[in-house]
């Protein structure tokens, strides 16, 4: 073990060093360039193995990963906002065709207005591609999760991405634990593929044409896969804590014992709301937090577990969503608890838009908006924390 | 009788297709439109022209010698006979011998 | 090397029968000859579009060597991507074999949509082949325009109307973008002149590096001539001179086939259904402007050629 001071950036480019995939086709885009570039300069010093292709675009870049894998090869890229949302067709090809991938995605905001910074609208467009997603919450996590997910995603034949929040993480120098390049490369193991282009012995057809006849049965294959990637994360989880000491499940129950309020929250405003959930709590509050790292496959059974006796929740979107009721993970947070015999009081609070600084002072204002309710006051079903009037 | 279509779980991952050449049991010779090619290997040189001009692979060969048509799978565009050099393909009633 | 049809006659088709192309299809016939040429130990990339949909609806499968599609304007990305593996793991002794890597794509997929990718690959030095059917037109979702379609042409989206003869525009000369990428290989082709086409294919495969290769591939659903007319539609595409053959090798150009017999492209133009709106009222001073632009293309050729340029 090694400790060193690494944005999450630096961090994620150490993991994908470790990892030294056969193929990396990236394309450079704030604030997810660093790791483009610095992973380009192991490759210049022989750092790595990897085949380096520098596309000229993220489509092309999404596109020549997902040929690479399928020709056999490890690969992995890094991409944000913009990139991630050119990559959006090439992203629900990759999962159909059920190739391990992993992108090392910085979480972004969507244009327009352009902004290079931090909101978590670049992910969740891809919620619905067939791909894993993970969000970290430090550096560590970033880190962490990035080895996990190239062994989860070549266990469970599903493409991963890893978000780390844009500047908040990705710039933000922070102490982490590193792993030695051997352990990641006896965790991660030998490469796993679920067919062989190259081998030109048994030539295979990959991407065909399916008429109505056939599609159907496809897609509900590639679903049955989502649903069981659940168990193959713990399992990968598991292994990584028994190996490594540091504990990872697809959601985390902060302080929740005998939570009667909570908030659920996803990324680095979680290590924000620890802070606050600790001060109320030294207040004799009985409040808690959900993070959320696992957001697909959705943790539908863990969240209803964790949530079962709150009475007043707060759920936080960094992301609007754009419904017109509701933000995505308000939403999926709600379709979950619908099921649960006792259903807590469940507040949306879209927050953070375009690097929209979240202070401590703000997550508490959550929480005394839930104490409100508690004491018979009428709350916004949805509203927005921080915004100008 | 058709063959009874596959569940979804007995389909290959990634919707990928492992028997190469599995179009070979889709019969395209029932789109002809009532005309055929017959060749006068007489006239026939064995300049393999026909073949490699068949969009369908539907000139029997063996041992460089042109053998006939694979009535299975030609279409009856009759590219054979517009391109055979000595006119030995003509295009005949679906019917004829 | 030389392209002996009795000794290919031998191999196997890697291009299996059963495909739903039309009856007649000149891209069919395209990628027929370039397979051949190349052989078992060959991995194909395709972009969307009729050769892809006619020969892979699952569960049938037309193709007899290792095959990936993925999306429309990607061929030459996704390929980018299996060379970087195929490069990745030799270098690593997982595999052995030497295998040559061929991106196709239509007119639509290459001129248009896919140029970027392509541009991109070519830049990049990628060790493949791209070759592009060129039907010049989106054949497959009901003969639109593209790139590739040649002034006056009719299509679905430049049609001939009462008041516009069909595409007012010029098509882009695809070969010569390709050659001013400085690649060491670029060159047209036609499926009707088969022998100077797989000489292309082969030549270009020993080749390392990147390569492209244009090959002309009448559509008779989309021209609108008789279907067993494909090859002939073909060969008077290259004795008018619209459709030259030749090849740009480490940026010198050769023109592989001059035509003896050089016909009006009238002639040519008259046999297919597209251009018949040219043959109506003031129309035909189109057919002047199509002929002038092919005398001109065709000078400059030999110019270049003349020059060792």
């Amino acid at each position: 073990m090694k400790v060193a001071a690494k944005t999450a950036n630096e961090a994620m480019a150490e993991a994908m060093r470790q990892i030294n995939p056969d193929v990396v086709a990236a394309y450079p885009i704030t604030p997810s360039t660093e790791i483009v570039q610095i992973f380009s300069q192991f490759v210049a010093d022989g750092l790595v193995d990897t085949e380096f292709v520098p596309v000229e675009s993220e489509h092309s870049a999404a596109s020549a990963c997902t040929g690479a894998a399928a020709a056999g090869a490890r690969v992995m890229t890094a991409t944000a906002s913009q990139g991630l949302a050119l990559m959006n067709e090439v992203l629900f090809v990759t999962a159909g065709l059920r190739l391990p991938m992993v992108i090392c995605e910085i979480a972004r905001t969507l244009s327009a207005p352009i902004n290079i910074h931090c909101d978590h609208s670049d992910t969740m467009d891809q919620r619905d591609t067939g791909w894993m997603q993970f969000y970290a919450e430090d550096s560590q996590e970033a880190y962490d999760l990035v080895i996990q997910a190239m062994k989860i995603s070549e266990e469970a034949f599903l493409p991963a991405m890893v978000s780390a929040d844009a500047f908040i993480l990705s710039h933000s120098l922070q102490r982490i634990d590193m792993l030695e390049d051997k352990e990641v490369q006896s965790f991660i193991g030998k490469h796993k593929t679920p067919f062989n282009l190259l081998d030109t012995d048994n030539p295979i057809t990959v991407g065909p044409l399916d008429l109505q006849d056939y599609y159907f049965e496809h897609k509900r294959s590639e679903a049955e896969a989502m649903r069981e990637a659940g168990k193959v994360i713990k399992k990968v989880f598991k292994d990584f804590g028994g190996k490594f000491k540091r504990k990872y499940d697809l959601i985390e129950e902060y302080k929740m014992k005998d939570a009667k309020k909570a908030i659920v929250i996803m990324g680095s405003t979680a290590g924000t709301a620890k802070e606050v959930v600790d001060n109320l709590r030294a207040d004799g509050e009985k409040v808690g937090m959900v993070k959320i790292c696992v957001f697909r496959p959705w943790p539908t059974e863990e969240i209803n577990k964790a949530l079962k006796n709150v009475d007043y929740l707060a759920v936080m979107d960094r992301a609007e969503g754009m419904s017109g009721f509701g933000a995505p993970l308000f939403t999926e947070i709600r379709s979950s608890l619908y099921d649960g015999e006792k259903k807590p009081d469940t507040y949306g609070y879209v927050y953070g838009l375009g690097g929209r600084d979240v202070k401590t002072g703000d997550i508490k204002e959550v929480f005394d908006d839930l104490k409100k309710v508690e004491n018979g006051k009428k709350l916004a079903r949805n509203s927005y924390l921080g915004v100008r009037e | 009788m058709a063959k009874k279509k596959e569940g979804w779980k007995e389909l290959p991952i990634g919707a990928i297709i492992i028997e190469p050449g599995s179009s070979k049991k889709f019969k395209t010779g029932d789109w002809r439109e009532g005309k055929k090619p017959s060749v006068d290997k007489g006239k026939c040189t064995n300049c393999m022209i026909c073949w490699i001009s068949c969009p369908d692979s539907a000139i029997k060969v063996k041992d460089g010698k042109m053998i006939g048509f694979d009535l299975d799978y030609c279409k009856g565009c009759g590219i054979c006979a517009a391109q055979c050099p000595v006119k030995a393909i003509e295009m005949i009633d679906e019917e004829e011998e | 090397m030389g392209i002996n049809l009795k000794e290919l006659s031998k191999q196997e088709d890697l291009f299996a029968s059963g495909h739903r192309a039309c009856a007649g299809c000149g891209p069919a016939v395209a990628v027929r000859q370039a397979l051949l040429a190349s052989g078992k130990d060959t991995v194909v990339s395709f972009a969307t579009g009729c050769m892809e949909v006619v020969s892979t609806i699952f569960p049938y499968t037309a193709w007899e060597v290792p095959y990936i599609h993925s999306l429309f304007e990607n061929s030459a990305a996704t390929m980018s991507g299996v060379e970087a593996a195929y490069r990745a793991l030799k270098k690593k002794g997982k595999v052995k074999k030497d295998i040559n890597l061929i991106a196709f794509g239509g007119d639509g997929g290459t001129y248009d949509i896919g140029l970027q990718a392509l541009s991109g690959a070519m830049e990049r030095g990628h060790n493949m082949l791209y070759i592009c059917y060129d039907n010049q037109a989106y054949m497959n979702t009901g003969i639109q325009r593209s790139g590739a379609t040649p002034h006056g042409a009719s299509t679905t989206t430049s049609p001939s109307g009462k008041v516009i003869p069909g595409k007012t525009q010029w098509r882009k000369d695809l070969t010569e973008i390709m050659a001013a990428h400085n690649i060491p290989y670029a060159a047209q082709a036609c499926i009707s002149e088969w022998r100077d086409y797989m000489t292309k294919v082969q030549k270009a495969l020993s080749i390392e590096g990147p390569k492209f290769i244009v090959v002309f591939a009448p559509c008779q659903l989309g021209w609108y001539y008789k279907k067993e007319d494909t090859m002939k539609i073909a060969d008077m595409a290259v004795k008018s001179r619209f459709w030259p053959l030749y090849e740009v090798e480490n940026g010198v150009h050769k023109i592989t086939k001059d035509p003896k017999k050089v016909i009006p492209v009238e002639e040519w133009l008259k046999l297919q259904g597209r251009f018949r709106h040219l043959f109506k009222g003031n129309n035909k001073k189109v057919i002047e402007e199509i002929q002038e632009e092919v005398d001109a293309r065709w000078e400059k050729l030999k110019k270049l050629e003349e020059a060792g340029i």
